[in-house]
């Protein structure tokens, strides 16, 4: 689809089901076309469909030539096998089109001296096709190529890769109306894709050839995709040429661009000069996985081999890997000078047809089961049991593991392990040699004696300058010197953004930080801290066709936030092959514009030059300021050359370090690196820290340790800000603009800062340079009046009067609180108005709009405020986060008036679920789901009517949380069913949603948990979101709530609060437009939330398309709050954000205070609606006529404003849908549970015990819930005695086994199950063993998926084989038996215990802060290395813990008849030797303090 | 901001006073501070609010928090610089300010807010003592030149902030010292009178011209003032409210500003004539604000035989009352020092009449008792409860019910425009008169008020000068729109 409005292409996601099957016998069967056709069909619930029900989002297979099946079909000879490719091409439907593009095709492929061997027209039934697709529906032929001179198969390869891509660009550029239906999916000598939009069940129908018996195969690889958008392309479906992927690439866009950099260099002998013709390699605006494709096709032809080239896109994290060997390190780090990770959640199957393997990304965020049969097939899926196998005949279940490789040789038909096919591959060149002898790392480089540059004018001029305020020093730097961690603040953000605000702003504060949010995961970089790294290299590119050791003459930067003594040292470098040259970024400051115009360009002069002079370290430096000389912006100036250098076609042959007075927060880091730097010396920043330290504001530490700790602080910034998008490594990051620009016009972006969203215009050049010019006019007034204050005194986080501008201020507080406390309408307008107009001083986007073709009737037309307000919400604020009083207060209020409140992430108090005497009732309605799964029990989920998934935050998108374990008070374990006084991790990610199949999987098994509950997405406003949002509507959602960026009430880091994520107006409406682009606006319900505040707040919102409004601070604010911006201090004075006991006696806020609140909000609505003419809310949604953006602003920063792309109409967007008016089908109906509901009657209402049996596919997904949820109604959260209910399952259970299951099932299952087995486990007991039949031994071979039993409340697990990664994470009081697991076991665990009687990871119990786990470890592995010990401590077993392990292990021996467990019993006091017990040691104080603190208890027994 | 718990741990601790059987023998102020690590202790209840309403409730802006940082970082010269970056004359503020600053103190919500006034006032003493508050004499003149009439607070703040722009600045003044009511109007014993002497040589030093017994339009002709550029108004509200009822005119009935400006005159050996004494008298004090407080404390200085005090308002609670929420000034019990030596407080009770004897010497008043009906939308009605009737002995009786505004005299001369309530007319922010180079701040144009609206006053209007005069002006001022709007 086009860009239109707010929509932009880019911004689509795909994520997937992906796997392929082959034979390792090499013979070519029909069999295994039918079962790659199953493996579609069966993967079917991981892909999307289109509005129309019909149209899929792409499904396909890869396969060998059908040699023999092709010489009976085709009327024209071919030569022999691999003599002749065969391309798949789609063709424009216009015959004179389709003619043209053949033409190009044919000339360009003669050009390269091929023959055109014939055509074969595909043979399709187009009435398998859905309306989207058969729209699009291409010509779809065959093309048979043949080889006129002998030449060999890589100079073959090398022309068909030539003519295509050619031939591509040709036709691209010529304009031609259907020039994007060329496109051409396979052109090989060995292999052939069949695929389209298609449903996986319709794509053998739809391409006659698959039917034919005589089509064979030794191989198939499948794809089945989902994309966030269902505009889906018939290209875009998947397998690409040779890969498929599922998952997302984060680093796309740095990858993107420092591809195109890399092609300016490029040299090949098998190409020559012809080589330019072939460029740009990856082709604008494609998906990351056909991006990818692309990059990894023209490997290729460089050499190498494809698994080398995966190991090199896709490397292992070897930076910080304990036991990875010498060799294999080297290898990767002389890749890592070539080419940065393509990193993201990703299981990429890839062939070539003579090899087909697949390769895991090194957080193995995918999963991917491998099945090897004894009658020789491999089946490697997304999931297993999609293709039936007789347990008799399987030989070894296995998964991929993460960075690790799985490649079968087809030609020798059998698998080579990881470590044979790495090990090969690390020592075909001597790369650690290499390495020794060219790499320089920074700490080799010797100092030098030359002493850093010193400055003309004085220090606080200078700092005035580059915009220093008090605040600065004293909140934002002054505690990284001091703790070497950012700073934290609450209360989101209210001033304005950057391009509203009138004081002065560095130009970073335009750019607002991108982040993951469903289709992909952010990471967690301090728990799972292995897979990240922040190196870089610095100095020139090499060819990338050249394999020498020059490639890896680099300098290597371990924390590339340097200090000025390494500066310096870099400044005057004089090694061999490093040069570096310092280019002032200043300019004339009297030629105002012209003079910054003309200094930009003299600079990227002056680079060239250098550059001629072989430097390639250049380093852009803002010292040497003056009352004449102003400072460019550092980031401006950085981005420019970075651009302007490769537009030259120059960028290779260096790299920028900024030498800079402006960078102080992790955020202008960001940026600089975002747009191309390499390093950053803030010397302004280390000046600043020096007096601090002098003045005796930092003490306990040296000048040098504060600066360090400054430097640390932003290093970790950085990693958050990557992590916040999903990027591990700073290498990826570097140069990939993940940022949306707001504020600036886009002939500006174009020039310098292209490739970077910017969607509603504003200022350009000529408005930065004026902001500088009022820094000067700060640092030099007019006349010499002695200031008593050297800085203004700031006001960004804390309101000041002379500061920036809040729209929470002493007046809006103080009036709104009187409005509400004395029932005072006056008070209350006096509120709105000061909110609401802001014409005078711009603030928000809503603040630019006027209402606009009014059609006024009487307002007693219009709905009475009790209707409205059973619109409105309270925001998602936890129990913990604020105290029990206000809480309580929020939800009475909102019972009342029939609103809805939020629990928040943090479970609630099961008393809540009852009704007062008094007729409150204290439950919220809406019950949250976050990434921690606090208190998420099957019963907490009955109790809610809106259940929400909270994907991120407005104040921190893409960071997780954390309560400390002070604050974990005995009431608040309680509700949280967690342990008092153990710290409690909400990760960044949801670990079981990685990408958006995974999102569709949640909201299945929540709705299983609980029926009538609406299910409700949290998103976070940002470019791309509406896409995000179609595909929520997909996942079926029924309700998607965006946030703003500046809402929230949480504790957040200082750079999140500002920096992430955009106001909601632009993410509201570009999720309408999008939704309604899709015709899927109908499906779902729209909710906005950040910082809405009065009627017209709503009205504005309602009309953007929302139908349903949160608030959070202002009914906050109402119940007492007055906005101290300490909630994470538990200093509340007002008793609000705090769990003092005496503190929170004095809260004062009470339900009638909300209640006014909402009446006077709803009465102010009201007054609005009969004014525009709209008697119900429901008339108004959507309607963006009513506004008008066109209000003459007379501000110079805000008049460049362009708001109408939020106001954008899609063609026909009258006669669309724009509102909620279906309910999402759920197909609950062919539920497993359904079954066993009906047949479970005794039990469940009887409490009889009973026994029954089922068989069970992976398509039987979330199993249990339902029957949980039935319990959960009836018998609380006790559910039923333990085996009440008992049932056997024979077969692959999908995924989501067992998940919420309540107190009283007993499942036992004989074979295997996929992800999250037993997610929420909510009490029950889960078997899962080996089928009797089948004779592997279980303690070798992968059961289980990955992310079992996550956020497990209670229960048991008795599992006869391994895990995935992540088992057990978050576990709260489960108590489990293993026998191996994957990386990341027991991460975040507060509570239960868990046994694992075989191999373990990596990072063993990270951020593992409660319960108990012990590993049977005889070898030492385990303790040595394989342990994330930062929290943990090893521990003596003490008889009483010998006692409980052997019950628990005969218990598992007993049910499922472990041989494993049998083993260790056998000989049980040497087995308990080989014991390792890991005890978290917040834990075991917590234990310690729980038993002398009993009078704690007290506040729990009177709740 | 100090201590992030410093507000659970620390109490508030105030200055004390020495024992009022001490303090009323003589004149000088009686506090006694409290010791430098105390008050640094003090600075750290300050929360550091993410909204600080003490800065907003402050009419100057001043940036409490950040002096409170600074203060209980020992940083007392930095302190020092960021308090008066906003106020002039934190010595004043510092003793006499009602602090509604403390009044809109966040901590104030859950109790005793911050001490504030005493942090102010020690920042201050701090500097003078260590001699960090110089003379900042402009670093170059303008030419311009700007008489400032009156030298009461919003007079000497227009004309330091002017002197600083590098305008040539005369002060006018009626009387014989600088000052204005600061000066004679405040007792000594609230305000010992080398206060201001120590500021005002600090503003001779930078360079501003004093002109005392200069009655501007009495023996200073008008016309004369045409050799300034621009003329600024600081007149203040000076003109006292009557009790127009019999017996007015008796001998013994006097105003309150009268009584306490010869006391304080006497006191530096100014000549006054037949000065007022309540020695041995019974004395009545009629009005329960400020300057009644003033008349009590001075009256038990004089030794009279007994002090009453009348106020024709009822009683208020003893703590802030639903109806005037935080953060607004709160309708509540105040008991000043001057209370606490010594008076009989009566509420609800209006004079009715003087009673003389044949002499015309006060010997007696008349009072009865009143009750307030209260009809919404409409004004509050006085009603007399019949048979409430009662006469007090009384041979002194002072009046201390206000000032009803600023003398006209000026205003006639000059033919400058006054509003409603006879205040000289120009909006606020902008203290420019309807003749385009007079400006007036402070009591005059606002009617009577604090002192630090005064200075808020003096000082902005001095950036509106500057500007007039020189088209733009560096002067710092305060964002108007950050003022606490009042209930």
């Amino acid at each position: 689809m086009e860009k239109q409005g707010l929509y932009l292409p880019e911004f689509e996601h795909e994520n997937c089901g992906a796997g392929f099957i082959c034979n390792l016998n090499g013979e070519k069967t029909n069999q295994i076309i039918h079962d790659a056709l199953e493996i579609l069909v069966k993967l079917e619930h991981r892909g999307g469909v289109s509005a129309d029900g019909k149209t899929g989002d792409g499904a396909g297979l890869l396969i060998d030539i059908p040699h023999d099946y092709f010489k009976r079909v085709c009327d024209f000879s071919i030569p022999n096998q691999r003599e002749y490719a065969v391309g798949m091409v789609f063709l424009p439907k216009v015959s004179n089109q389709y003619y043209f593009c053949k033409t190009i095709f044919e000339k360009e492929l003669k050009i390269q001296g091929l023959t055109v061997l014939g055509w074969r027209e595909v043979p399709v039934d187009s009435c398998q096709l859905g309306e989207i697709a058969l729209a699009s529906e291409p010509n779809i032929e065959q093309l048979f190529i043949g080889k006129t001179d002998k030449i060999d198969e890589a100079t073959f390869k090398a022309k068909l890769y030539a003519a295509r891509k050619i031939a591509e660009h040709t036709i691209r550029k010529s304009k031609i109306s259907e020039s994007n239906y060329f496109y051409i999916p396979s052109l090989s000598i060995t292999t052939i894709i069949y695929k389209g939009i298609i449903m996986p069940e319709d794509i053998g129908p739809y391409y006659k050839d698959l039917q034919e018996i005589d089509l064979v195969t030794r191989l198939a690889l499948v794809h089945q995709r989902f994309s966030t958008n269902t505009m889906p392309t018939w290209e875009l479906a998947q397998p690409f040429r040779h890969m498929c992927q599922n998952g997302e690439i984060n680093t796309l866009r740095g990858n993107v661009s420092r591809m195109r950099v890399r092609e300016e260099i490029m040299k090949s002998d098998i190409f020559g000069p012809q080589i330019d013709k072939l460029f740009p390699i990856i082709l604008p605006g494609k998906s990351d996985s056909a991006s990818m494709d692309m990059v990894v096709e023209l490997l290729t032809h460089t050499g190498r081999s494809l698994p080398e080239i995966m190991m090199m896109m896709i490397p292992e994290a070897w930076e910080k890997h304990k036991t990875m060997s010498k060799e294999r390190k080297a290898f990767y780090e002389y890749n890592g000078c070539i080419m940065e990770p393509w990193d993201g959640p990703a299981s990429v199957p890839f062939t070539d047809g003579d090899y087909i393997g697949a390769l895991l990304d090194r957080n193995g965020l995918r999963p991917s089961r491998y099945t090897v049969t004894k009658s020789g097939k491999l089946i490697m899926s997304s999931e297993i049991g999609v293709v039936d196998v007789a347990p008799e005949d399987v030989k070894e279940h296995g998964r991929l593991e993460p960075g690790k490789m799985f490649l079968v040789d087809m030609n020798e038909g059998r698998i080579i392990e990881d470590e044979e096919i790495k090990s090969k591959i690390v020592s075909e060149r001597t790369y650690q040699e290499w390495l020794d002898k060219t790499r320089l790392h920074l700490k080799d480089v010797p100092y030098t004696s030359e002493t850093c540059p010193i400055e003309s004018i004085d220090v606080k001029t200078r700092q005035r300058l580059f915009n220093y305020t008090f605040e600065d020093i004293q909140e934002v730097i002054t505690p990284m010197a001091l703790v070497g961690k950012e700073a934290l603040g609450s209360m989101g953000t209210d001033t304005p953004l950057a391009v509203l605000s009138d004081r002065p702003q560095l130009i970073s504060n335009y750019f607002k930080q991108l982040f993951a949010q469903v289709t992909n995961p952010p990471l967690d970089g301090i728990r799972e801290e292995i897979v990240t790294d922040i190196s870089l290299n610095l100095g020139k590119d090499r060819n990338i066709f050249s394999i020498t050791e020059r490639q890896c003459r680099k300098l290597r930067i371990q924390n590339p936030v340097i200090s000025n003594a390494d500066l310096e040292k870099i400044r005057s470098i004089d090694i061999e092959s490093f040069k570096a040259e310092t280019i002032q970024i200043l300019y004339t400051k009297s030629k105002g514009l012209n003079g910054l115009e003309d200094a930009l360009d003299n600079i990227v002069i002056q680079v060239e030059k250098a550059l001629e002079k072989k430097n390639n370290i250049i380093i852009l430096s803002d010292r040497g300021i003056s009352q004449e000389l102003a400072p460019i912006p550092a980031l401006l100036a950085c981005s420019f050359v970075n651009h302007q250098l490769n537009r030259l076609r120059k960028r290779s042959y260096f790299d920028i370090i900024i030498e800079s007075a402006e960078p102080r927060e992790p955020h202008h880091f960001a940026t600089l690196f975002g747009y191309g730097a390499s390093a950053v010396n803030p010397y302004m920043v280390n000046e600043i820290i020096r007096m601090q330290v002098k003045e005796g504001f930092i003490t306990g530490m040296d000048e040098q340790k504060a600066v360090d700790n400054f430097n640390t602080a932003i290093g970790k910034g950085i990693l958050k800000v990557m992590n916040k998008i999903g990027i591990s490594t700073l290498h990826s990051y570097r140069g990939s603009q993940i940022f949306e620009i707001v504020g600036f016009n886009s002939q500006f972006v174009e020039k310098y800062f292209p490739y970077t969203a910017s969607r509603i215009e504003g200022v350009g050049l000529y408005e930065i340079e004026k902001e500088i010019d009022q820094r000067y006019k700060q640092a030099y007034p007019d006349n010499k009046i002695n200031k008593n204050l050297s800085l203004n005194i700031g006001g960004d986080y804390r309101w000041r009067r002379n500061g920036e501008r809040h729209l929470f201020n002493p007046t809006t507080v103080s009036k709104l609180q009187q409005a509400v406390r004395l029932s005072d309408q006056d008070s209350y307008d006096v509120y709105a108005n000061a909110i609401n107009e802001q014409a005078e001083s711009l603030m928000t986007i809503r603040g630019l709009f006027e209402f606009d073709n009014l059609d006024p009737i009487p307002l007693e037309e219009v709905e009475d405020w009790t209707e409205i307000v059973k619109r409105f919400k309270t925001g998602a604020m936890s129990y913990g986060s604020i105290s029990r009083e206000a809480h309580e207060n929020l939800a009475i209020a909102m019972n009342r008036i029939g609103g809805k409140s939020n629990s928040g992430e943090g479970g609630e108090d099961r008393k809540r679920f009852q009704k007062d005497i008094n007729g409150d009732s204290r439950n919220s309605a809406i019950k949250q789901v976050a990434s921690g799964r606090f208190g998420v029990t099957s019963h907490y989920l009955t109790n809610a009517k809106e259940i929400q998934i909270k994907m991120a935050q407005g104040a921190k998108p893409g960071e997780g949380g954390q309560l400390p374990g002070y604050k974990v008070l005995p009431w608040i374990a309680d509700a949280r069913n967690s342990t008092p006084f153990v710290g409690l991790i909400s990760p960044p990610p949801h670990h079981d949603i990685y990408s958006i199949e995974d999102l569709a999987q949640l909201i299945f098994d929540l709705k299983n948990a609980n029926r009538e509950a609406r299910i409700n997405v949290k998103l976070v406003s940002e470019v791309g979101v509406g896409t995000i949002a179609a595909g929520v509507a997909k996942a079926k959602a029924d309700v998607v709530l965006i946030s703003g960026y500046d809402g929230g009430t949480g504790a957040s880091p200082l750079t999140s609060l500002k920096h992430a994520g955009l106001p909601w107006e632009l993410g509201l409406a570009e999720a309408q437009q999008t939704l309604v682009m899709n015709s899927l606006r109908s499906r779902i319900v729209v909710e906005c939330d950040g910082q809405l505040k009065t009627g017209r707040d709503v009205a504005i919102a309602a009309l953007l398309g929302a139908e349903e409004f949160g608030f959070a601070t202002a009914p906050l604010v109402a119940s007492g709050c007055i906005m101290m911006r300490k909630c994470h201090l538990n200093t509340c004075p007002v008793g609000i954000a705090t769990q003092d006991k005496e503190l929170r006696k004095n809260f004062k806020g009470t339900p009638e205070h909300v209640i006014n609140f909402f009446f006077y909000v709803a009465e102010e609505l009201r007054k609005i609606m009969a004014q525009l003419g709209y008697r119900t809310l429901a008339e108004m949604v959507g309607q963006t006529h009513k506004i008008n953006s066109n209000k003459a602003i007379k501000h110079y920063k805000a008049k460049g404003l362009d708001l109408s792309s939020i106001l954008h109409r899609p063609t026909a967007y009258k006669s669309m849908i724009l509102k909620n008016t279906e309910e999402q089908d759920h197909n609950l109906e062919n539920v497993l549970d359904f079954t066993i509901l009906k047949d479970s009657h005794r039990a469940l209402y009887r409490k009889e015990k009973m026994n029954l049996a089922y068989p069970i596919k992976n398509t039987n997904r979330t199993v249990g819930a339902i029957i949980s949820n039935e319990i959960s109604k009836i018998y609380g959260h006790l559910g039923l005695p333990e085996d009440t209910l008992n049932i056997n399952f024979t077969g692959s259970a999908g995924q989501s086994f067992g998940a919420f299951g309540s107190f009283g099932l007993t499942f036992t299952l004989e074979g295997n199950t996929n992800d999250y087995l037993g997610k929420g486990l909510s009490g029950a007991k889960l078997i899962i063993k080996k089928p009797v039949k089948a004779d592997f031994l279980a303690e070798n071979n992968i059961i289980v998926g990955n992310v079992c039993l996550f956020g497990a409340v209670n229960g048991q697990a008795y599992i006869n084989g391994i895990a995935g990664e992540r088992f057990a994470v978050r576990n709260s009081g489960a108590t489990a038996v293993v026998e191996g697991v994957g990386d990341h076991c027991c991460e975040y665990m507060t509570g239960g215990k868990v046994i694992v009687l075989g191999k373990t990871g990596r990072n063993f119990a990270a951020g593992m802060s409660g319960g108990i786990a012990y590993v049977y470890d005889p070898e030492n592995k385990f303790s040595n290395g394989l342990c994330n010990t930062e929290t943990i401590e090893f521990e003596y077993i003490s008889e009483e813990d010998a006692a409980e392990l052997k019950t628990i292990i005969e218990k598992h021996v007993l049910y499922t008849e472990s041989k494993k467990g049998a083993t260790l019993l056998a000989d049980w006091t040497t087995s308990l030797d080989n014991f390792v017990k890991v005890m978290p040691t917040e834990y075991k104080r917590a234990l310690e303090r729980i038993a002398t603190e009993e009078p704690m208890f007290e506040e729990l027994i009177k709740a | 901001m100090g201590k992030i718990t410093g507000f659970k741990e620390i109490e508030r601790q105030d200055e004390t006073y020495t024992s009022v059987i001490d303090r009323v023998k003589n004149y000088k102020e009686f506090t006694v501070p409290l010791k430098d690590k105390e008050i640094t202790k003090q600075g750290s209840r300050c929360m550091d609010c993410g909204i600080p309403f003490c800065h907003s409730g402050c009419p100057l802006g001043n940036l409490i928090p950040d002096f409170n940082h600074m203060v209980h970082q020992g940083e007392w010269q930095k302190a020092s610089w960021i308090l008066h970056s906003t106020n002039n004359f934190p010595e004043f503020t510092g003793r006499l300010c009602p602090a509604p600053c403390e009044q809109a103190c966040v901590l104030g919500i859950i109790e005793d807010p911050v001490s504030i006034e005493n942090i102010e006032k020690n920042i201050v003493e701090r500097a003078f003592k260590e001699g960090w508050i110089k003379p900042q004499p402009p670093k170059s003149r303008t030419n311009k030149t700007i008489a400032v009439i009156g030298s009461g607070p919003a007079g000497l703040a227009a004309a330091q902030q002017l002197n600083r722009a590098g305008h040539t600045v005369t002060v006018f003044e009626r009387d014989d010292e600088v000052g204005g009511l600061l000066r004679y109007g405040i007792p000594n014993f609230k305000m010992e009178k080398g206060i201001i002497d120590r500021r005002i040589e600090i503003l001779k030093a930078e360079g501003i011209i004093f002109k005392t017994n200069t009655n501007v339009g009495v023996n200073y002709a008008v016309e004369d003032l045409k050799i300034f550029d621009s003329l600024v108004l600081c007149g203040g509200s000076t003109k006292t409210r009557s009790l127009p009822i019999q017996g007015i005119d008796a001998d013994g009935v006097v105003q309150a500003m009268d009584f306490l400006t010869q006391q304080t005159k006497v006191l530096f050996g100014k000549e006054v004539k037949d000065q007022i004494m309540a020695t041995d008298k019974d004395v009545i004090v009629i009005g329960g604000g400020d300057t009644g407080s003033d008349c009590i404390g001075t009256s038990n200085r004089h030794g009279a035989k007994s002090v009453v005090n009348f106020e024709i308002m009822p009683k208020p609670p003893g703590h802030r009352s639903a109806s005037t929420p935080w953060p607004f000034w709160p309708l509540k019990l105040k008991t000043s020092s001057s209370h606490k030596e010594g008076v009989e407080r009566n509420w609800l009770i209006n004079t009715k009449e003087f009673i003389k004897d044949k002499e015309g010497k006060l010997i007696a008043l008349k009072t009865i008792n009143v009750q307030w009906e209260v009809i919404p939308g409409k004004r509050p009605e006085l009603i007399e409860i019949a048979g409430t009737e009662k006469t007090w002995p009384c041979d002194l009786a002072l009046l201390a019910l206000g000032f009803t505004g600023p003398e006209s005299n000026l205003a006639d001369k000059l033919g400058i425009d006054k509003d409603g309530r006879s205040n000289y007319k120009a909006t606020y922010g902008k203290y420019q008169t309807n003749i385009p180079n007079i400006f007036t701040a402070g009591d005059m144009r606002r009617g009577q008020s604090l002192i630090v609206w005064a200075i808020s006053e003096g000082r902005e209007a001095a950036r509106q000068v500057d500007i007039y005069l020189m088209g733009k002006s560096e002067l710092p001022s305060k964002d108007i729109s950050g003022d606490l709007i009042a209930m």
